[in-house]
């Protein structure tokens, strides 16, 4: 095999005497979707909070196409090519539309600015579902509209690795199937993923493999299926009663 | 207006107010000269505070500076050198600062920067008892008010000019996602810590600069006057009340403020604090967005209602 494009070895991070990432390995192929998942509290948003440098490793190594980033400031990951959305959708507040796609466009890897830039706000605009929205301010804008528009601007960052924090989360069922759709263009386009989910429909309907985490450490790793059937998958979520 | 005709409007605007030392007479002079310094100092404040939501109370430490250059240099070389020495000194204290605690947020920066201008004026005091054993100064040298208003006027625009070409560029756009949400900024590949110190060396620079213009026209200064705290309280006030989120916001909080601020000391000296508290507590609970944001409100309310 390749280079792996993410490879995430023996990371650990402490928040005082809790251990909340435990000697945690993963790895991405380039254009592999990978969920992330497990109870609440299991250290998955610290993951990717390790990953695109919010946090820095106690242990462990992250490495992009082979190039250690696990202890880069988030600015130098970003434009390494590592986009990222929130658990709770960030957008940004006093900037419009387009503003907040040009602000992913004006300083990632391949910096745009000017008109270049604000043609291209408006495709990634269009691209997420929010064409003619270019001026709206975020006050208007409905829950999915901002996650919408928190996608577009990770995507403004031309990624090389999506992560996505709950993205789905909130969502009622028709905006879920419309964000699974439009998540699952993004896979079509040969984008590289990495999400922790809670939503089963678009884990199953979306990722290549999984990797479950419980109490900080890896528990399961495999095809969707396999990984939800797993006895002590289900016995992190359930308890030894259902197990 | 398209931008042209702004640039024309501008022109002549300058030009005016370039004449006003031809026909006014000592007492317009000197108000004139105390609203150009309260514009450059509000909006040079602005430049920096505006978009970042960083509230700093260091206007008079970077002031204080320019004036105390100015004032031991005076007499030992020309002016213009004065100003450049005024100026490196200002940017190189605003770059220390800036990258030892532009890390700190919030409340956090505000005392910080508060302490600072008290920390520089203890210094400053330090070492004019300890080491030259002198507390005070004067100032001699051939520059008279209208000379002073000029600079000022130069200066008032350069710092819009700052202002116009920051806001159309990359660094703008990343100050107002710095002031949205940093943690954000950060990861859409901004980096925070030279954005806010590019920008809070910049609106120190100008602030030093107005120090230092302004040094003749007290012939005599000290520490407590060059340093003066009210000087930074004074400058977020008139900033807050004409509005921090355009760049012309400010002059609507500094030509009404500084009348305001005329009168009291004219009328009222030693009520003056407490009506500038009044006033201050006044400005942040009823018009928070200050009157330009206030003004653009209406006009919204008026165009829907339309």
């Amino acid at each position: 095999m390749s280079v792996p494009l993410l490879e995430v070895a023996g990371l650990t991070r402490r928040f005082g005497g809790l251990v909340a990432v435990d000697d945690m390995s993963l790895s991405l192929q380039a254009g592999e979707i990978m969920g992330l998942l497990g109870p609440n509290g299991s250290g998955k948003s610290t993951v990717l909070n390790l990953i695109s440098g919010a946090l820095r490793p106690d242990r462990g190594s992250v490495r992009l196409n082979g190039q250690e980033i696990g202890r880069a400031a988030p600015h130098r990951i970003a434009r390494l090519g590592v986009a990222r959305t929130f658990q709770l959708v960030r957008v940004l507040p006093s900037l419009n539309c387009r503003e907040n796609v040009l602000a992913g466009l004006a300083f990632g890897r391949d910096a745009l600015w000017g008109q270049a830039a604000h043609l291209r706000a408006d495709a990634l605009l269009a691209r997420v579902g929010l064409a003619g929205r270019a001026a709206t301010a975020m006050g208007e804008l409905t829950y999915i509209d901002q996650k919408r528009l928190e996608l577009a601007r990770a995507l403004a960052l031309d990624p090389r690795l999506l992560l996505l924090d709950e993205w789905l989360a909130g969502l009622n069922p028709t905006e879920l199937q419309e964000g699974i759709a439009l998540v699952r263009s993004l896979r079509g386009e040969g984008m590289t993923i990495l999400l922790v989910e809670h939503v089963m429909d678009a884990i199953r309907s979306l990722c290549d493999r999984c990797v479950v985490m419980n109490a900080g450490r890896k528990i399961a790793e495999g095809a969707p299926n396999a990984v939800l059937a797993d006895t002590e998958v289900i016995r992190a979520y359930l308890g030894d009663d259902d197990a | 207006m398209k931008p042209p005709l702004l640039i024309a409007a501008s022109a002549i605007a300058v030009a005016l107010l370039a004449s006003v030392p031809l026909y006014a007479n000592g007492y317009q002079l000197s108000l004139a000269i105390t609203l150009l310094n309260y514009i450059v100092l509000a909006t040079a404040w602005t430049l920096f505070s505006g978009p970042t939501r960083y509230v700093s109370l260091a206007t008079v430490a970077f002031f204080g500076i320019g004036a105390y250059t100015a004032a031991v240099l005076a007499e030992r070389m020309a002016w213009p050198w004065i100003l450049l020495i005024a100026l490196a000194v200002g940017i190189a204290v605003a770059l220390i600062v800036g990258l030892s605690t532009l890390r700190l947020s919030g409340v956090y920066f505000v005392i910080f920067s508060f302490g600072l201008a008290e920390l520089i004026r203890q210094i400053v005091t330090w070492y004019e008892v300890n080491v030259t054993r002198t507390l005070g100064r004067y100032i001699f040298v051939g520059i008279d008010p209208a000379d002073i208003y000029w600079q000022l006027l130069a200066l008032a625009v350069l710092v819009f000019a700052a202002g116009v070409l920051i806001r159309r560029s990359r660094l703008g756009l990343a100050l107002r996602v710095i002031g949205d949400d940093e943690t954000v900024a950060r990861h859409i590949g901004i980096n925070t810590t030279i954005a806010k110190v590019a920008l809070f060396a910049l609106s120190a620079a100008f602030m030093t600069l107005c120090g230092a213009v302004m040094a003749p026209r007290w012939t005599y200064i000290d520490p407590a006057i060059a340093f003066n705290p009210v000087v930074s309280f004074q400058v977020l006030i008139m900033a807050l009340l004409g509005g921090v989120h355009r760049l012309y916001g400010p002059l609507f909080g500094v030509v009404p403020l500084v009348l305001l601020f005329e009168f009291l000391l004219a009328r009222f000296p030693n009520h003056f604090s407490i009506v500038v508290g009044l006033a201050f507590m006044l400005i942040v609970y009823a018009i928070p967005q200050g009157i330009v944001g206030l003004a653009e409100r209406l006009l919204r309310r008026k165009g829907e209602a339309a």
